[in-house]
């Protein structure tokens, strides 16, 4: 097991090499990062911009940036993933890339976790339903309900779900709903308790909308595979052996059926990435998401390739834990 | 075994030996049971309808529709809806109906192009790979792993930010293609590798037959169902992305129109001025939803496995 | 295990305690998109206690829905109507709650495939014990102790080991011995088994229908045993139910039903079985036809249009399932009764008196050179007769190992299968080659390493004089015109998505013959006796025994001189196969073909090969004529093979001398050393001294003529007459 822990592992990191030459190549030639003092009135003096290129790394080619960026050799110490630096940012040097990084994903970490288990539960639960009363009306309108989701844009639900929590806080004259940011600008001054309160507060309707599209994958997916488990010989025999068929479900069928549907969730993770972005726009909440398209924004080269990479690593990572927790699901499966 | 010939027994029935006539209503080609098969489904039936008549409303619509969908003195200001103004006016002077039929136009552009595109290389890359196994296929995968890594918005979006003054719908689509025709090729890769297996292709092989052969002639054709349906699937995701990113402000740039930017300039005005903000999302989630089902349908029209006791 | 002494209550007593199980006017109706569909029709009979009844029936014919029906496993689309009565209770339209209460209790079952029919996620302790905790008020270590003492009952070695291991650690016969001690856990009173040897090789067929015999002892059950192949029936079951279309047509004692049968059916069945125990000369008499579409049966008796007896009658007027001439058992249900308007008239038949051979029985099975008997002659090393016919392919130490590669981007190779290891071979022009063996032991491998679909890790292939083993791609195409192969699956070798007429032109647009393809496309249809007109359609429309016949057409396009058969007729149904068997008969006189006919059915290789190969486990361990192998088997595991073979005669199945082999295929990763077979020949377990056996552990014996006129592979080898 550790053995192919490590030797999956080995395998990931040549992936993940290739996936940063990727990216530094799609930032690094995608546009200039000093696009915005070039374009100045009044323009410049050279000096100046070459100052900037100076600092940015950007005279030197692109074989020696990518090296620079990896490993930081021959930089001014502010670069090198290696060594733990992202590189400076074109924000000035109060923009600390590592520090603000962090930051993001101790915020970020929560609405995700909120929202895979949200998601997870439900989608078990409409995907058993749908299949044990296969063809039933039940089935239909959950089916559709799962259709509808997967056609549903994030930002335009998630604005619609803000906008409705606005509305009802400002007809009732209540602030029942938090529709901006993970946490109230007063949380310094809060017991253990409040904040925990207060973090659940703001959670609700961004982890509505992040889960949305995911439990609507998921559940399609536990629907199928659970009718495949129903419909297999195995369930049959236990039919037969006399176990009535509230136990049969519950211990052959669903047990059987979690395994593939928890490797997918797994794998999921890039497509929680993708709507975080959305997600936190529309609720200004300031994690990952809001640090990607502020980055973006400023056509800071080496905080979207940091970005990135950190997001590649994680979907990496996920698909390692993925292949492990099959193992150690499936008993058929075992690592040598 | 026993089931194999229980579905010949249970089928139609030829009979063995000296052949007799099998279906009486004459011969029916591949695609003319396929959309028998189709027709049976009622939720694609009703989306492919309702999909044609978007298609119409987004290619045909500006053609006889007296605004256009840029700022015009003639066109007041912030208006409500009307006869002349179906989905009122924006603070700028434009007529929202006009900019719905360019934003649905603009995605449907998109979306095509890139389900076209990255199925075709996708599918064969993955057939490709699935043909010869091993590690060629083991590099090949790997390589498109490289592309799946990166969430499609955030990669389309890192390029496209960076790129100012205007991005046009067909850079949107080509970069979105970049970082979308690996899903296809994991899928069809799957469905080779199964395929391979079954003795037609061994057949071909006996037979003198070349791999270009195979994989086109044999290997493709018969991944068709789950092609088709990879490629349905693509094209709501990219109407997504597509959208998306048009609304935290990347892709195509004004003064051109989609609908994700239309979202984002009525985003605060779901419970003021509905007109401005349903439009654009219902006409995505209908595109979404409608291609959806098409490939639901689809997917039971090509199954072969498919049986005949439905309900 | 007769119940003679029940003849009396049967006639007399309705409420019969020893009936076990009454079914009574069963029906079962599917509902498709094209109308119901009507599965199983007016289903009647009795099961006494420990009595064994044999449903007999081709794929299709109702056998496996009708014990779905009374065990409520179907989905809930099945409108089931009728009776079923388990000692009394009736089961048809219980609610899940009561139903469950029957199911493993007083009524058990058991499935056709043992590696789908187990929970891969828990142990197979876990699966027998959770039977008993089901119905009996036991603790878990009581069920476990239970489970133990079962899987030892149906004979699983170090069974406190086994308990504890998952499905997919235990091999296909191992765990269909584990549903078979499910079946028993509560010792229930009926024991259905459905196909339970079918999915399985012969020498494992033979050890689970012995666990199955236990399995009836030891619980006193009485036994359903649902199959198509008459000879497990001949030889288990006291009783035979024949079921056509959805209906039984033919009941009674087994003597009756295979030596008298009164219905067309049965004795047509009968005719296109190729038997072990009987020579080749003899032509099979297919029923020609399929069975009918159960979505639109015709309105008199359902066998009517592949009857050669059928009258007017019989279409119009659906026969009762009356007693037959020779009936005369008080009870009802015991006597031999038969489906059939003109059952009489069956008195005495045989099947070639009533069904025909496809083709005017050309008396040329031996070759036309005779080389039946020369061949037995010259085979022996030392050819001296006058000159036999050429030798078109042959093989020389064939050699191929599979690699066992890691997962993951480096490949690493682990292991290694080795399938073939060192085969040696010739195929004459015009005579059939049949290479035999169980599944695993190399001989579909061996087949494509003589068309070089693979390439050996070592040895020799040539044809005609010329070495193929050196070819490319390239420089193999061309001869591959000469080599053709026919494959087992008539459903996967033909692809889906091409007309029957490109399919069957494919190989020659590829050898760039497609000019006069069109026209030659339709002999070739007319040839395999496929009507020329439906070359447009799809494989798809056409029956399994009719896209066996495409793939055979699809073979000789290229006019061919060899053909290699993979199982061409195992995935039919019987009386479909013969009309196969005997096309490829007639096409080899036709063309004088040459054909290496790869099986695992002894009977019809018996009935088709001048000689014989008898693979295991990569080797060659006998070969000889045809005859010679038959009458004379000299390697215990040919020995094995032949006694594992079920034949479907009553009488002499129940009385022939058997050589039984225990235990399962070594895996060939690790082979046993020496002689391969050591680990499970009975004469290395029974005979042999200790010093002899140290010859088997430590040298792999030879393929030698040892005396008996033909050469096998076997230290000590025997002759033994077992047929």
């Amino acid at each position: 097991m550790l053995v192919y822990t490590a030797r999956r592992l080995a395998v990931a990191i040549p992936v993940l090499l290739a996936a940063s030459v990727l990216v530094f190549l799609m930032v690094d030639l995608s546009g200039d990062p000093l696009s915005d003092l070039r374009m100045q009135q009044p323009p410049p003096s050279e000096e100046v911009i070459a100052a900037a290129e100076a600092r940015y790394y950007l005279d030197r080619s692109i074989p020696e940036r990518y090296w620079l960026w990896m490993t930081g050799i021959g930089g001014n110490g502010d670069i090198g993933l290696l060594q733990g630096q992202f590189g400076p940012s074109v924000r000035g040097g109060a923009f600390d890339i590592g520090e603000e990084l962090s930051d993001s994903i101790y915020v970020t970490i929560r609405l995700v976790t909120a929202a895979i288990i949200a998601a997870l539960g439900l989608a078990v639960l409409s995907g058993v339903v749908s299949a044990m009363r296969q063809y039933s009306k039940l089935d239909y309108t959950l089916t559709f309900i799962g259709f509808l989701a997967l056609a549903m844009p994030t930002f335009w639900l998630g604005a619609l779900i803000k906008e409705g929590g606005l509305w009802f806080n400002q007809t009732t004259g209540t602030g029942f709903f938090f529709t901006i940011g993970a946490n109230s600008a007063r949380v310094s001054n809060m017991t253990g308790w409040e904040y925990f309160l207060d973090s659940a507060g703001h959670l609700v309707l961004p982890t509505i909308t992040l889960m949305l599209t995911s439990f609507a994958a998921w559940s399609r997916y536990q629907r199928t595979s659970m009718l495949e488990v129903l419909n297999s010989d195995y369930v049959r025999l236990a039919r037969a052996k006399g176990v009535p068929n509230r136990v049969v479900v519950r211990r052959h069928a669903l047990r059987t059926a979690l395994i593939p549907l928890v490797t997918v969730a797994t794998i999921g993770v890039v497509g929680i990435i993708e709507g975080v972005v959305i997600t936190e726009t529309i609720f200004q909440w300031r994690g990952l998401g809001y640090f990607f398209i502020e980055a973006v924004k400023a056509q800071d080269a080496f905080a979207i390739m940091s970005w990135l990479m950190l997001s590649g690593t994680l979907v990496v990572l996920a698909n390692l834990v993925a292949d492990i927790l099959y193992g150690v699901l499936d008993p058929r499966i075992r690592y040598e | 075994m026993s089931e194999m010939q229980s579905r010949v027994a249970t089928a139609d029935g030829p009979p063995d030996g000296p052949a007799k006539p099998v279906n009486k209503g004459g011969d029916l080609t591949q695609i003319q049971i396929i959309w028998r098969r189709f027709r049976r489904h009622r939720a694609a039936m009703i989306s492919l309808v309702l999909l044609g008549l978007i298609v119409a409303f987004a290619f045909l619509g500006p053609l006889v529709w007296p605004w256009g969908y840029t700022v015009d003195s003639d066109i007041p200001s912030n208006a409500g809806p009307s006869l002349e103004h179906p989905f009122g006016t924006t603070k700028q002077g434009t007529d929202v109906f006009a900019q719905t039929m360019r934003g649905a136009q603009q995605s449907l552009k998109v979306a095509l192009t890139v389900a076209i595109v990255s199925t075709v290389v996708g599918a064969t890359w993955g057939a490709v790979a699935g043909y010869y196994r091993g590690r060629t296929d083991a590099i090949m995968m790997r390589i498109a792993d490289i592309f799946l890594i990166i969430p499609l918005i955030v990669a389309v979006a890192s390029i496209n930010g960076a790129v100012r003054g205007g991005t046009t719908w067909y850079a949107v689509a080509l970069i979105m293609c970049l970082f979308s025709w690996a899903t296809v090729a994991r899928v069809v890769r799957g469905v080779v590798l199964s395929l391979r297996e079954q003795e037609f292709i061994e057949a071909a092989r006996a037979a003198g037959a070349r791999a270009t052969r195979i994989i086109f002639r044999h290997l493709l054709p018969n991944a068709a169902g789950p092609i088709i349906v990879a490629a349905t699937l693509l094209i709501a995701v990219a109407v997504l992305t597509e959208a998306g990113l048009s609304f935290i402000g990347f892709g195509i740039q004004p003064p051109d129109i989609s609908l994700g930017k239309m979202v984002e300039s009525a985003r605060t005005a779901a419970f003021t001025r509905p007109w401005l903000f349903y439009p654009p999302g219902v006409l995505i989630v209908l595109i979404c939803l409608t291609i959806n089902f098409i490939g639901d349908g689809l997917r039971d029209a090509l199954d072969p496995r498919q049986t005949m006791v439905r309900r | 295990m007769t119940t003679t002494e029940n003849i009396n209550d049967g006639a007399t007593a309705t409420v019969d305690t020893d009936i076990v199980l009454d079914v009574q006017d069963l029906n079962v109706t599917f509902s498709s998109e094209d109308g119901p569909l009507r599965a199983v029709r007016g289903v009647s009979y009795r099961v006494r206690r420990g009595e064994a009844l044999g449903i007999v029936g081709e794929s299709g014919s109702g056998k496996s829905v009708t014990s779905m029906a009374i065990m409520g496993l179907l989905p809930k689309t099945a409108k089931v109507s009728g009776s079923a009565r388990v000692l009394g209770q009736e089961v048809i339209g219980l609610n899940d709650a009561q139903i469950s209460k029957v199911r493993g209790d007083k009524i058990a079952m058991i499935f056709q495939d043992p590696l789908t029919s187990l929970n891969p996620v828990y142990t197979i302790g876990y699966q027998i014990a959770e039977a008993v905790l089901t119905h009996r008020k036991v603790t878990k270590q009581q069920a476990r102790a239970r489970a133990v003492e079962l899987l030892d009952k149906v004979g699983i070695p170090h069974p406190d080991r086994r308990v504890d291991q998952y499905p997919h650690e235990l091999s296909g016969g191992m765990r269909q011995r584990v549903v078979i001690a499910i079946a028993m856990a509560n010792d229930p009173d009926v024991i259905i088994a459905d196909e339970p040897t079918t999915a399985l090789d012969v020498t494992v067929q033979a050890q689970v229908l012995e666990a199955l015999e236990t399995a009836r002892k030891e619980t006193g059950a009485a036994l359903v045993l649902i199959t198509h192949d008459l000879g497990v029936v001949a030889g288990h079951v006291d009783r035979v139910a024949v079921m056509y279309a959805g209906r039984l047509v033919e009941t009674g004692t087994v003597e009756d039903v295979f030596y008298r049968p009164r219905m067309p059916y049965a004795l047509g069945l009968l005719g296109s079985l190729p038997r072990m125990d009987e020579a080749r000369s003899e032509k099979l008499t297919p029923i020609l036809g399929t069975p009918p579409s159960l979505l639109d049966l015709p309105a008199g008796c359902g066998f009517a249009p592949r009857c050669p007896m059928a009258q007017d009658v019989c279409f119009t007027t659906e026969p009762a399932l009356e007693a037959a001439v020779d009936g005369d058992d008080p009870d009802p249900f015991r006597r031999h009764t038969a489906a059939c308007h003109f059952g009489e008239q069956l008195v005495d038949a045989r099947p070639e008196d009533l069904f025909q051979a496809t083709a005017p029985a050309a008396e040329t099975a031996a070759g036309p050179d005779g080389t039946g008997g020369a061949e037995a002659a010259g085979h022996g090393g030392e050819r001296t007769d006058a000159a036999p016919p050429e030798v078109l392919l042959s093989a020389v130490d064939l050699v191929k190992n599979f690699p066992i590669r890691s997962k993951g981007i480096l490949r690493r190779k682990i292991g290694e299968v080795q399938a073939v290891s060192g085969i040696s071979l010739e195929l004459r022009e015009h005579e059939t080659l049949a290479l035999v063996g169980e599944s695993g032991c190399g001989k579909s491998t061996t087949a494509r390493l003589l068309l070089q679909l693979i390439r050996q890790t070592s040895g020799e292939v040539t044809y005609m004089g010329q070495p193929l083993h050196s070819l490319s791609d390239a420089q193999m195409r061309p001869l591959r015109r000469d080599l053709q192969l026919v494959f087992q699956d008539p459903f996967a070798s033909l692809d889906p998505r091409m007309t029957v007429s490109d399919i069957v032109a494919e190989p020659m647009q590829i050898h760039g013959r497609g000019k006069g393809a069109k026209q030659r496309v339709k002999e070739l249809l007319e040839l395999v006796g496929l009507n020329p007109e439906h070359g447009s359609r799809y494989p798809h429309e056409f029956s399994g025994g009719q896209r066996q016949r495409i793939g055979i057409a699809r073979a000789l396009s290229l006019n061919p001189k060899v053909l290699i058969l993979d199982e061409p007729v195992s995935a039919l149904d019987v009386s479909i196969q013969a009309g196969v068997i005997n096309l490829l008969e007639d096409l080899q006189d036709e063309l004088g073909l040459s054909y290496l006919f790869v099986s695992h059915d002894l009977s019809v290789v018996r009935h088709i090969a001048d000689r014989v190969a008898v693979m295991y486990l990569g080797k060659i361990v006998e070969t000889g004529t045809t005859e010679e192998l038959f009458s004379a088997p000299a390697h215990p595991y040919t020995q094995a093979l032949i006694s594992a073979i079920p034949l479907p005669d009553p009488v002499k199945e129940r009385t022939r001398e058997r050589i039984v082999v225990t235990g399962d295929v070594p895996s060939p990763a690790d082979p046993p050393s020496g002689c391969r077979f050591r680990t499970r020949c009975p004469k290395f377990a029974n005979d042999l001294s200790d010093e002899q056996r140290n010859l088997c552990v430590e040298e792999p014996p030879d393929l030698l003529d040892r005396g008996t006129g033909h050469r096998d592979a076997c230290h000590y080898s025997q002759v033994v007459e077992l047929i």
